[in-house]
């Protein structure tokens, strides 16, 4: 019993006669608490991602109201605490409202209170008096769906041909690297413009599409990473034995290879998911992307592109969203590379 | 080495064939080009509708048109455009100087603020400049670069009307128009800079010739310039094509949101007209500028760090 205490006792001792910097993190400031938790663990960017998937999952429940609906007499309609500036936007008539009931500061405000549900127009209104909020929270759902699939294809493809390369090197390895190559010096953006066009002219351009082309950029770093981790994982004496064996080519492969490479996988995936995004809000941007009326990020901000002087919100709000998106993917991808697989350091 | 410089010229050609064949196939297959006369208002005979097919070769072949049309640009004749009839080769080296005008700004700003930036970063690692630097590097990562030129000329052009908001200056010199657009450009190549600077000089701090240059007492500055940036610098220096890349995607989308009179903005158009010589062309030019951009970095890495052999 004696000596129990007299063990606390030190150890409290070498506690505090530490530098205050070393001191446990429970003592300190909220401020240097809340830092170190930061810098620890990615909280933010995991917020900003929850976010996303509340929104894009649960679109129908989670938007404000319809993404598509048009209110032609809201055009360009301001956000909430936006000011009305009569010279550009289109003031909805105030002989349609009962101002005298309705409580608001300007005539404009109470004529949004009299006319909509409260939580309509928060973030204002596009140049055809659509819900910016809601087409926010709609675009979050394609942008997920699209760079969903074409992820996961571009894993399946890319993951498939590195160990392929990897594996049985010589020629076919020479051949698909050469071939990733050849495939990063394309324009891929005038290509996809010109696909684009391709299908505009045969009836309009469909998500397949979008996702086809994404696709189409989203499997060459998973080719390089896998083929690296192949070569390496192939010298190992597991797999040496596993060949002596007998194991069939498939069967390592399956069995003693892929396995390996599963954290490389979920590190380029992570970092790889930011690029696709912003790929695809780019394509939409310029008019190559995601089909009318089915709202996107990329297309919102080039419908404000004309507007941008009485309007500012039907470009800004958007964007600014692909903006935070990719931001915390690629801040979660560093974490997580760092977590996992520091080798991978080279990938930026 | 001499092996090296032949297959990589090789895979460089084939690069460009592919590029412009894929592009050459994909624009026949996206409608009649001829459709466009038809939109224009001129409207057009079926006599002259006929001499124009034959003139155009529009009535061979695919494979036919796209080997005439490679023997043609072999020989420096790319053919005119559809709707104008201007040459196509003087159209497209009109509008270059614009594009290499902005890409070399914003290639000269983003080499300038990353490079410093990401030394800093590394050697005062975990330090509250260590953040900011990073923090800013992945802002300049994730910004749509469309999003961060409208925002520019939402707040410089519009609301405090420093810069104007589209268009080229008449000179080289003319720096206001420049500035908007090459900030939207660089805010990613400087990013891209920094970032890697700053992996390659961490790297480099830790290896044994300098913690030795540090153990005999060489100075703190002349350790970090002397012996750590010098062979830091090896990597932004190869990393020169992937942004070349960027930049060269990148000016697309500039020049479309700041009306900027090059390149990007015509192939914008062209697409848009389906006006496949021009189209072609700005393909070809890209697709050269960057594999040879490859090719010389490639040769550049080996001049540069001589343990580098290919084989």
């Amino acid at each position: 019993m004696a000596e129990q205490v007299e063990i606390q006792k030190t150890t409290i001792a070498a506690e505090t006669g530490r530098d205050a910097g070393e001191r446990a993190i429970s003592q300190r400031a909220f401020g240097s608490q809340a830092w170190y938790l930061l810098r620890r663990w990615p909280l933010l960017p995991i917020f900003v991602m929850i976010v996303l998937l509340v929104a894009g999952v649960f679109a129908p429940i989670v938007s404000p109201s319809d993404p598509i609906e048009q209110s032609l007499g809201f055009r360009n309609f301001p956000p909430t605490w936006g000011r009305a500036n009569p010279e550009f936007n289109v003031t909805p008539d105030a002989a349609d409202f009962d101002l005298e009931t309705t409580k608001g500061r300007s005539d404009f405000s109470r004529a949004k209170k009299n006319a909509f549900p409260r939580q309509k127009f928060v973030l204002g209104a596009d140049n055809l008096g659509r819900d910016v909020l809601s087409r926010v929270v709609w675009g979050a759902r394609i942008s997920l769906q699209v760079t969903g699939w074409a992820l996961t294809s571009g894993i399946i493809i890319g993951t498939l041909l590195g160990l392929v390369a990897g594996y049985f090197g010589g020629w076919t390895d020479e051949i698909l690297m050469r071939l990733v190559d050849v495939w990063l010096a394309l324009p891929f953006i005038l290509i996809a413009l010109v696909i684009a066009q391709l299908f505009l002219h045969q009836g309009g351009a469909s998500v397949g599409v979008v996702i086809l082309l994404i696709a189409l950029v989203a499997w060459t770093p998973f080719v390089r990473q896998v083929r690296a981790d192949v070569l390496t994982i192939r010298s190992q004496d597991y797999v040496m034995a596993a060949r002596v064996a007998g194991a069939s080519s498939l069967r390592v492969l399956r069995r003693h290879i892929l396995p390996g490479t599963f954290s490389t996988i979920l590190v380029v995936a992570t970092l790889r998911v930011g690029q696709l995004i912003l790929t695809e809000a780019t394509l939409s941007f310029l008019g190559a992307g995601i089909p009318d009326p089915i709202p996107a990020w990329g297309k919102s901000v080039n419908d404000g592109r004309g507007f941008i002087e009485e309007a500012w919100w039907i470009s800004v709000f958007p964007g600014f969203a692909i903006f935070l998106v990719v931001m915390a993917l690629n801040f979660f991808g560093d974490w997580l590379r760092d977590r996992l697989d520091p080798r991978l350091r080279q990938l930026d | 080495m001499r092996r090296f410089i032949i297959r990589r010229f090789f895979f460089s050609l084939v690069s460009i064939l592919v590029a412009t064949a894929i592009v050459f196939v994909l624009s026949r297959a996206a409608g009649d080009p001829l459709l466009l006369y038809a939109n224009s208002g001129y409207g057009i005979t079926e006599e002259g509708e006929r001499a124009l097919r034959k003139r155009l070769a529009l009535d061979r072949p695919i494979p036919v048109q796209y080997a005439l049309w490679l023997g043609r640009t072999l020989k420096g004749d790319m053919g005119e455009t559809i709707l104008d009839r201007k040459p196509v080769f003087r159209v497209v080296t009109q509008r270059l100087p614009a594009t290499i005008h902005l890409g070399a700004a914003a290639f000269l700003l983003s080499f300038m603020i990353g490079i410093p930036l990401g030394v800093l970063s590394a050697v005062k690692r975990g330090t509250i400049w260590d953040y900011t630097g990073r923090f800013f590097a992945l802002l300049g990562q994730a910004v749509p670069s469309f999003w961060l030129g409208l925002v520019l000329i939402l707040l410089f052009a519009v609301h405090w009307q420093i810069f104007p908001a589209a268009l080229k200056g008449d000179g080289f010199w003319d720096v206001k128009h420049l500035v908007l657009p090459t900030i939207t450009l660089a805010a990613g190549g400087f990013a891209f800079y920094m970032r890697i600077t700053r992996t390659a000089m961490l790297e480099v701090l830790e290896s044994e010739y300098v913690r030795l240059a540090r153990a005999k007492g060489v100075g703190n500055n002349i350790v970090i310039w002397k012996h750590a940036f010098k062979n830091a610098l090896i990597q932004p220096l190869t990393g020169m094509t992937l942004a070349l890349t960027f930049f060269l995607t990148g000016s697309v989308l500039v020049e479309t949101v700041f009306a900027w009179p090059g390149m990007g903005n015509m192939a914008i158009t062209a697409v848009n007209n389906n006006d496949f010589p021009v189209l072609q062309a700005v393909v070809f030019f890209f697709t050269i500028l960057f594999v040879s951009m490859t090719f010389i970095t490639d040769l550049l890495y080996a001049f540069i760090d001589p343990r580098i052999r290919y084989d």
